[in-house]
């Protein structure tokens, strides 16, 4: 009975939390950084090309994006079941995520897989193989757990509808 | 005990999002990208990245970690389009005012933006140069009307544009009096982003709509095009013969060798002969009856046909000593022919 309600308050304090990203950090074993770099071409006096990757805080449509997610786990105890959850901005195309195999979601999250595996339906009743620009959410589930003081990067590429 | 869940933050808290975006983002996610703007996000949209962490935390409980969240806000991607509206050259005549070139102005940047309008007649590569005397901005419905239309003011009545929306505009001009019939003239209409233009790429700090750069797009900022102008004259030479028949029989054209007595008839051609590639309107023929002749009643005709002498509705009449035929509108390459008699005293 007691376990009970502490379990239930604890589960409330979860939620609380969740809402409340402040709080949450402060109570939290595990901290994730999201950083957005723009791809700017520069082209020095012999016109060679450059891609340099920009902080920004404007950006134009066109202007091809890298979203940098960083995990650490700061707690003393590994993290089961870890998975990073990155909903696409919507002003934002996806374009791939190096390096990784992410899930991807279409359907604003219902549905899961790579991209080759889902569908997307038409306006006009029937459906099309889903494309980059399609995807609404990424998704890492990381197959070990993230032992104490362990970080990693994940990164995807959008562009800028 | 190690049950997980996951929970996905809201993501793109857009602050100045228009409605359908937020409908897309919930709903219809799929479909976004085939309704999103030619011209790209909205300017001065924020783009707010958060991701989430969730994994089972050291008592063993699911716990979730968002992660901070990043802005970034569209800038105004400065762009235009002029296109002429008309389906080929407009045909005019020499010395006619206000004659309408159509051009359609589209904003394909991202932003609400006003336009500065700009006319020019004297470009090179054509006959005549014609004098452009206003521009009107059309009421919506892409038909030149001079009561229901707005005469532009550079300045004064720029038309701001939402992205993606286009406005019909009118250029008149004058047209010299001494075109020539076949002789093009060109005018142009630039339109140029009132917040700037340059290079594609120049920025214009703070400039833009919602606190963000402008940004020239691949468009420069302005964009120009030509219509055309095209005189189609036309001219009549009127030719007028004669053919006298005696009352002994005989019949030559006159003047010549024939009895021209009391009694004998004097058949009159006209002939009107229309050249040039336009229309001359309104065309009348008429000509009075010589003296100590008598018009022969009910001898008028009109490309053969027998045109009665009461001033009715037909196309013509004898009426004070003269024979009158309106012929109406008579477009370059064709001949009227029109025939009368009269009886010498």
């Amino acid at each position: 009975m007691d376990r009970g309600i502490s379990n239930a308050i604890r589960l409330l304090v979860v939620m609380f939390c969740a809402t409340l990203p402040g709080f949450a950090r402060a109570a939290d074993t595990v901290q994730l950084t999201s950083q957005v770099f723009v791809e700017r071409v520069i082209a020095d006096e012999t016109g060679r090309k450059t891609i340099m990757l920009d902080q920004p805080s404007l950006v134009t449509p066109g202007d091809k994006l890298v979203f940098v997610l960083r995990y650490r786990n700061t707690g003393q105890i590994p993290s089961d079941n870890f998975v990073v959850t990155n909903p696409m901005p919507s002003a934002v195309a996806f374009q791939d995520a190096p390096g990784s195999k992410p899930s991807v979601s279409v359907d604003g999250g219902k549905n899961w897989g790579s991209l080759a595996d889902l569908v997307v339906s038409t306006t006009d009743g029937r459906s099309r193989s889903a494309r980059p620009e399609d995807v609404t959410h990424v998704r890492w589930k990381l197959a070990e757990p993230v032992r104490a003081g362990a970080s990693g990067k994940l990164t995807f590429r959008g562009i800028v509808r | 005990m190690t049950n997980t869940y996951s929970l996905n933050l809201q993501h793109a808290r857009l602050k100045k999002i228009i409605p359908w975006a937020i409908v897309s983002a919930t709903i219809c996610f799929a479909s976004m990208a085939d309704t999103a703007y030619a011209a790209g996000t909205v300017a001065g949209s924020t783009i707010s990245n958060t991701a989430t962490a969730t994994y089972t935390d050291s008592s063993g409980n699911p716990a979730s970690t968002p992660s901070n969240t990043v802005d970034l806000v569209v800038d105004e991607l400065l762009d235009v389009t002029v296109v002429s509206a008309d389906p080929g050259d407009v045909p005019t005549t020499p010395g006619s005012t206000n004659q309408v070139l159509a051009f359609t102005v589209t904003n394909t940047g991202n932003g609400n933006e006003a336009f500065t309008l700009t006319p020019n007649g004297t470009v090179g590569g054509d006959d005549f140069d014609p004098t452009a005397t206003s521009i009107v901005i059309d009421d919506g419905d892409g038909v030149y009307e001079p009561l229901q239309d707005t005469v532009y003011t550079p300045g004064t009545n720029d038309p701001v544009l939402a992205p993606d929306a286009s406005v019909k505009i009118f250029v008149l001009s004058t047209i010299p009096a001494g075109a020539l019939d076949g002789n093009k003239g060109d005018a142009t209409l630039t339109a140029a982003a009132v917040t700037g233009t340059g290079a594609p790429g120049t920025t214009f700090a703070a400039a833009g709509q919602g606190g963000g750069d402008a940004v020239v797009g691949s468009t420069g900022g302005d964009g120009v095009d030509t219509g055309t102008y095209i005189v189609q004259s036309a001219t009549v030479v009127l030719t007028k013969s004669a053919i006298v028949a005696d009352p002994f029989g005989g019949t030559a054209a006159f003047p010549g060798p024939v009895n021209v007595v009391p009694g004998s008839v004097i058949t009159y051609t006209l002939e009107a002969a229309v050249t040039g590639t336009g229309t001359l309107t309104g065309l009348t023929i008429g000509d009075a009856i010589p003296a100590n002749t008598t018009y022969q009643t009910g001898s008028i005709t009109l490309q053969g046909s027998p045109i009665t002498d009461a001033t009715d509705a037909d196309a013509g009449e004898f009426a004070s000593s003269a024979v009158s035929v309106r012929l109406g509108n008579v477009s370059g390459g064709t001949t009227r022919t029109v025939t009368f008699k009269v009886i010498i005293n």
